[in-house]
C-alpha cells in the first residue's frame, strides 16, 4: 500500500542524509520524495510517498520521530488533501504530428516549453493519474525524454 | 566589550559546567588545542592504549556509576576506532558524549590528512550528531550533546570539532537550557493506559514481569521489587536488566532468553499476562516469535514509543519513563498474598537446569564454581563485567545479582573487546570496590593493550580468564548444529596442524599467548590454575592484592552452556543439557 507522509524537518545541512540513512537501515522504500522550503524559514518539508503495510508505515513514523532533526510527521493518506507531481517529457514531432500533439497538451492544461525540428517538450502538472495518462496518450509519438518530479502535498483548510 | 575565550578554552569550561569529572582520551594533531588546555584542567584524564578501549571504558564508567561518559579522539584514524564503542552503547541505550577532532573547516571535503567523515559514518549509531560550525555555536552544541545523550531513552553522541574552530576567540555564553524544537521525550505515562494496566493486572492468574535494561536506567528496581511483591509476580529479567531485581528474592526466574532458565522461559510461555518493562523483545529473548508468550496479553511499558509495537503486538502500550509510571501503576494494583501459579513455578526453578555446569569432565576446571566462589567471597557485592562468549552467558546465570548497575555487559550487540576496557571504566567510576573482569580467552586479547592502562592508573580489576583454548560460544554452534567442524575456533591451532581437527587432546599446540607471562610483562600479577580445589585461594590472592590481578584459568575445553533454546526454536523448547555420547 502507498502513503503519503509530510516530514516537517530542521532546514539545515545533513538533515537529507539523516532521512536517506534512516530509510535505508530500516529497509523502508521511497517511492518518491520531494524536499523544499516553507512559509517558516528554519524548516523544510519533505513529502514522501512510501510503500508497505500499515504496521510497517507506524514504525516509520516512530523511527522519524526519534531524529532530532524532524520536527512533525503527519500520514496524510486519508486526510483530504491536494497533491501535485510535475513532469517534463520530451516527445518526438514532426509537422504531421505537432498539432495532435498540442491538442492533448491543451486538454491536459499542459503547456509546450520549448520547440524543435524533430521534438516538443511538454510540461504537464496534476496528480499522479493525470501523468500517467498524458504518458500513456503521448507514447505513440515516442517519448524521448521524461522526467518527474516528486509529489508535494498539503491538506486542506477546515470549510 | 566581555572577555572572549577559544574555542578549546570553551571545551574545558562547558564539560566543566556540565560537572565531567573524568574524561577517557587519545591525543592527536586536530584536537592539539583540546589537549594544550586539558594539560592545566582539573579533570581526571585516562588515557587508553587504543581509542576503542577509551570509548568502553566511558561506556563501562556510564553504566556502572549512571553518570555521563566523556571521551575525545582525534580526527580520521583516531574517530574510526570510535566506531564500535559507539554501537554498542548505542545499542544499550548508553549515555556517552564523544568528541572528536577534525581537520580545519577550509579543508573539509578534500581528503585532507587525517579526515574521515565521522558524522556520516557514525549517523545510524549515535542517537545524534553534531558538525561544529561555528565557534559561537560550540556552547550550546555541547549542552545539547549532553541533555540528548541523558535524557529520553539514553544513547551517544557525538561532536565533531574542526581545528580551527577550537582555535577562534568568542564570547563564552553557556546556555541555562535547552530548547530543542525536535526533540521532547514524554516522560509521562497515559493515566488511562495505567489504570486499564492495573485492572488487566488485578484480573490475571499467570503474570510474569519481563523487565529489561529501561528498568535501570530508569532507576526504577525499588518500584519493580514493589510491584512484584505487591502483586506477587515472579520477575525475569533480560541480560541487560540482571541486578534490576535481586536474584535471591523469592520471585526472581532469572534471566530468560537463549540461555535463560527453565523456569524464565516456561514461565513466560504459559503466562496469561506479561508486563514488559523497559526493555524490546530482542530476539535473543523471543526466541520464535509466533510462538513467544501465545497464551498472554502483553503490557510494555517503555519510553521509547518506537519499540512499543516493533516486534511484538501490544496489548496495552504505555509510553513513558518507567519509574514514573510504575509508581502510578504500584497505587493502583491491589495486594495478592499469592498469584495463582506459584507452585507451578517452584517446580520449575527446583529443576535447576544449569546443573550440567558444576564440574568439568574428569573433574576438570569448570566455570561454575569460580564464579560462585568470586560471588560468595565478596559477598554478592562485586561488580562483574563480562566479554562476549560462553563465559559471558556463565557468568549471567551462575552469579546472583543484587543491585543494579552491578553487571556490565555488552549485550545488544555483543562486542568481544568491551568488557576488559569497560572494567577499567567501571573501577575508575568506583574506586574502592571490588570488580571482576570474566573473560574469554578470545576476547581477552581484543584490547589486551589496556593491561598497560590498568598498571599505570593502578586500577585494581581482577581479571579472570575462562581459557578454553576456543572461540567457545561459536565452537559449541559448530558441535551442535554443524557436526563438530571446528573451523577456525580452536586458538591453540597453529598453520602445522592438520587442516581439519575437531578433537583436541594432550598433543595439541601449547595455547599462545600465555596470558600470565603478558601480565607480568605490564608488571601486572598473575597466576594460572588449572584444578577445582585451586579457586578459592586463588581468588583470595587476587583480593588480597592492592593492585590490578590476572588469574588465567585452564577450564574445561568443550564446556557448553545450556540451557539453550536453539535458533530460531521457541523457548519452551530448551536443550537442557549435553545429549550423552
Ligand atoms: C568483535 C566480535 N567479533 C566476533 C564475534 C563473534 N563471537 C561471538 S562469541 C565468540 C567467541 C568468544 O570467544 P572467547 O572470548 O574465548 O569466549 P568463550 O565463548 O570461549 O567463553 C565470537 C567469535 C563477536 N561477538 N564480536
Ligand atoms: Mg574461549
Amino acid at each position: 500500500m502507498k502513503h503519503t507522509v509530510a516530514v516537517q524537518v530542521a532546514n539545515e545541512s545533513g538533515v537529507l542524509a539523516r532521512i536517506a540513512s534512516l530509510f535505508s537501515r530500516r529497509g523502508f522504500n521511497i517511492e518518491s520524495l520531494s524536499v523544499g522550503q516553507t512559509e517558516d524559514e528554519d524548516v523544510s518539508r519533505i513529502t514522501l510517498v512510501v510503500c508497505g503495510s500499515q504496521k510497517d508505515l507506524e514504525q516509520l513514523e516512530k523511527q522519524l520521530n526519534k531524529l532530532i532533526v524532524v520536527y512533525k510527521v503527519s500520514n496524510i493518506t486519508n486526510d483530504p488533501a491536494v497533491s501535485r507531481s510535475m513532469a517534463f517529457i520530451k516527445v518526438r514531432a514532426d509537422y504531421s504530428t505537432r498539432s495532435e500533439i498540442i491538442q492533448i497538451v491543451d486538454v491536459f492544461r499542459g503547456e509546450i516549453v520549448d520547440v524543435a525540428n524533430d521534438s516538443v517538450m511538454v510540461e504537464v502538472t496534476g496528480d499522479e493519474g493525470k501523468i500517467n495518462a498524458m504518458e500513456e496518450l503521448l507514447e505513440p509519438y515516442g517519448i524521448i525524454e521524461l522526467v518527474r518530479t516528486g509529489k508535494i502535498a498539503m491538506t486542506r483548510g477546515k470549510k | 566589550m566581555s572577555k572572549r575565550f577559544t574555542g578549546a578554552e570553551i571545551f574545558i569550561k562547558s564539560l566543566s559546567r556540565e560537572g565531567v569529572e573524568t574524561i577517557f582520551g587519545y591525543p592527536g594533531g586536530t584536537v592539539l588545542p583540546i589537549y594544550d588546555k586539558l594539560y592545566d584542567a582539573e579533570f581526571e584524564h585516562i588515557l587508553p592504549h587504543h581509542e576503542q578501549g577509551g570509548i568502553h571504558a566511558a561506556d563501562g564508567y556510564a553504566r556502572s556509576t549512571g553518570r555521563i561518559g566523556v571521551v575525545i579522539a582525534t580526527s580520521g584514524p583516531g574517530a574510526t576506532n570510535l566506531v564500535t564503542g559507539l554501537a554498542t552503547a548505542y545499542m544499550d541505550s548508553v549515555p556517552l558524549v564523544a568528541f572528536t577532532g577534525q581537520v580545519p573547516s577550509h579543508m573539509l571535503g578534500t581528503d585532507a590528512f587525517q579526515e574521515a567523515d565521522i558524522t556520516g559514518i557514525s549517523m545510524p549509531i549515535t542517537k545524534h550528531n553534531y558538525l561544529v560550525q561555528k565557534t559561537e555555536n560550540l556552547a550550546r552544541i555541547i549542552k545539547e550533546a549532553f541533555h540528548i545523550a541523558s535524557s529520553g531513552r539514553p544513547g551517544p553522541v557525538l561532536v565533531d570539532i574542526p581545528k580551527d574552530i577550537m582555535l577562534q576567540e568568542v564570547e563564552f555564553v553557556y546556555p541555562e537550557q535547552v530548547d530543542l524544537r525536535g526533540y521532547k521525550p514524554n516522560y509521562r505515562g497515559h493515566p488511562l493506559q495505567i489504570k486499564k494496566a492495573a485492572e488487566k493486572i488485578n484480573q490475571c492468574r499467570r503474570p510474569v514481569l519481563y523487565a529489561g535494561g529501561g528498568v535501570i536506567i530508569s532507576e526504577a528496581s525499588s518500584e519493580l521489587r514493589q510491584l512484584a511483591e505487591k502483586a506477587q509476580i515472579p520477575v525475569t529479567t533480560t541480560l541487560t536488566g540482571l541486578g534490576a531485581f535481586d536474584e535471591k528474592n523469592r520471585l526472581s526466574l532469572g534471566m530468560l532468553g537463549m540461555h535463560g532458565s527453565t523456569e524464565a522461559n516456561m514461565a513466560i510461555s504459559h503466562a496469561d499476562l506479561i508486563i514488559a518493562v523497559g526493555c524490546r523483545f530482542d530476539d535473543r529473548v523471543t526466541g520464535k516469535l509466533e510462538e513467544f508468550a501465545q497464551e498472554a496479553d502483553i503490557i510494555h511499558i517503555d519510553i521509547d514509543p518506537a519499540e512499543v509495537g516493533k516486534r511484538v503486538a501490544i496489548d496495552i502500550p504505555i509510553v513513558g519513563d518507567v519509574k514514573g509510571i510504575l509508581t502510578k501503576l504500584n497505587e493502583q494494583v491491589s495486594e495478592k498474598s499469592s498469584n495463582g501459579w506459584g507452585s507451578q513455578i517452584q517446580e520449575w526453578q527446583e529443576m535447576d537446569c544449569r546443573r550440567c555446569n558444576s564440574t568439568g569432565k574428569n573433574g576438570r576446571l569448570s566455570s561454575r564454581p569460580i564464579i560462585e566462589e568470586i560471588d560468595s567471597l565478596t559477598d554478592g557485592e562485586a561488580f562483574i563485567v563480562t566479554e562476549v562468549g560462553q563465559h559471558q552467558m556463565w557468568a549471567a546465570q551462575f552469579f546472583n545479582y543484587n543491585r543494579p548497575r552491578q553487571f556490565i555487559t555488552s549485550g545488544g550487540l555483543g562486542t568481544m573487546g568491551y568488557g576488559f576496557p569497560a572494567s577499567l571504566g567501571v573501577q575508575v567510576g568506583n574506586r574502592e570496590a571490588p570488580v571482576f573482569l570474566l573473560a574469554g580467552d578470545g576476547s581477552f586479547q581484543m584490547n589486551i593493550q589496556e593491561l598497560a592502562t590498568a598498571a599505570k592508573n593502578n586500577l585494581p580489576v581482577k581479571i579472570v580468564i575462562f581459557n578454553n583454548q576456543y572461540l567457545g560460544m561459536v565452537r559449541q554452534w559448530q558441535e551442535m548444529f554443524l557436526d563438530r567442524r571446528y573451523s577456525s575456533t580452536c586458538l591453540r591451532r597453529r598453520s602445522d596442524c592438520p587442516p581439519q581437527c575437531s578433537e583436541p587432546d594432550e598433543g595439541c599446540p601449547e595455547m599462545i599467548p600465555d596470558f600470565t607471562k603478558v601480565a607480568q610483562a605490564y608488571g601486572i600479577k598473575a597466576e594460572k590454575i588449572t584444578k577445582p580445589e585451586e579457586v578459592r585461594a586463588a581468588l583470595e590472592r587476587a583480593l588480597a592484592e592492592p593492585g590490578p590481578y590476572l588469574l588465567d584459568c585452564l577450564i574445561e575445553v568443550e564446556e557448553n552452556v545450556f540451557p539453550m533454546v536453539p535458533p530460531g526454536g521457541s523457548l519452551y523448547e530448551m536443550i537442557l543439557e549435553e545429549e550423552s555420547e
